[in-house]
């Protein structure tokens, strides 16, 4: 999962973005993606576990989706004319039974 | 005839209740082989990579200037096995510290900030490190299912200008 910076805009979580300096605001950007797993991967997980440990078909399934919400985020601020998101956030919510939400949100704005 | 019935309740009897017993002590015994091995290559691992700090402040040197910084993501899913999981319930009868639950969110952060890391091995420091904890399992129903626990890590990724 590499989101260091989707479509030429760059992300971070600080306030700032790192050597440069912010010279327009443009506000909240926000990107959210619901997934639900299949039955397969279902299936390859209840057998892992029994054992415990890592259920990498989750890891990646919801690696997948959290890069998507992103993109979606990164698209609402390229539409503004921002070319970076500061201060990102990350959220993972169980809203039904098999399904998760993941919501990313930030501050889109211009630095150069 | 009366033999023959009673042998196929009798493996019946032991097919119904020793299944979940066996299932117990198969997960005990491979998952514990399991979590030695994974903190076996999460210590191997820390050290490797032990001479890149993680800060949680949201900067680490401030007479330093950055040139470069963005941001890192990484995740893990871990579950409990099958005999911790009834340990952990018997827990609820009695209350107090859920030893099993913590071994395995220890792994499961570890791991994350570890995958962190190898994302940027070469970067001077990582700030403003957030951890985030959530549980993926059933949250609307009383049914047991698969569950599971996410820990996700981020923070940003610094480079700083070199002096010389």
């Amino acid at each position: 999962m590499n989101l260091s910076s989707i479509q030429g805009v760059v992300l971070t979580n600080v306030e700032q973005v790192p050597g440069k300096t912010i010279v327009e605001h443009y506000g909240l950007v926000t990107g959210n993606t619901v997934r639900a797993k299949h039955v397969g991967r279902d299936i390859a997980a209840s057998f892992k576990n029994l054992v415990g440990g890592e259920l990498k078909g989750y890891t990646e399934l919801l690696g997948d989706a959290r890069e998507q919400a992103t993109t979606r985020m990164v698209e609402q601020a390229q539409a503004l004319g921002a070319n970076a998101v500061v201060n990102v956030r990350f959220s993972t919510s169980a809203v039904a039974q098999g399904a998760a939400e993941l919501y990313v949100y930030g501050t889109a704005v211009r630095a150069e | 005839m009366d033999d023959s019935a009673d042998t196929i309740n009798l493996l019946l009897l032991i097919l119904i209740y020793g299944m979940p017993v066996f299932l117990a002590v198969f997960g005990l015994v491979v998952g514990s082989i399991l979590e030695r091995r994974h903190f076996a290559s999460i210590r191997q691992r820390e050290l490797q990579y032990a001479r890149l700090p993680i800060f949680p402040t949201r900067s680490a040197d401030a007479d330093r200037s950055v040139v470069d910084g963005h941001l890192v993501v990484a995740s893990v899913v871990v579950s409990l096995d099958y005999f911790k999981k009834i340990l952990a319930s018997l827990r609820n009868i009695f209350g107090g510290n859920v030893r099993s639950y913590e071994s395995l969110l220890d792994r499961a952060k570890r791991e994350a900030i570890l995958r962190l890391k190898e994302q940027v091995p070469d970067c001077d420091a990582i700030i403003n490190l957030r951890l985030e904890t959530s549980n993926l399992a059933n949250v609307h129903s009383r049914k047991k299912g698969i569950g599971g626990v996410e820990v996700i890590a981020y923070g940003t990724a610094i480079r700083y200008r070199s002096e010389n």
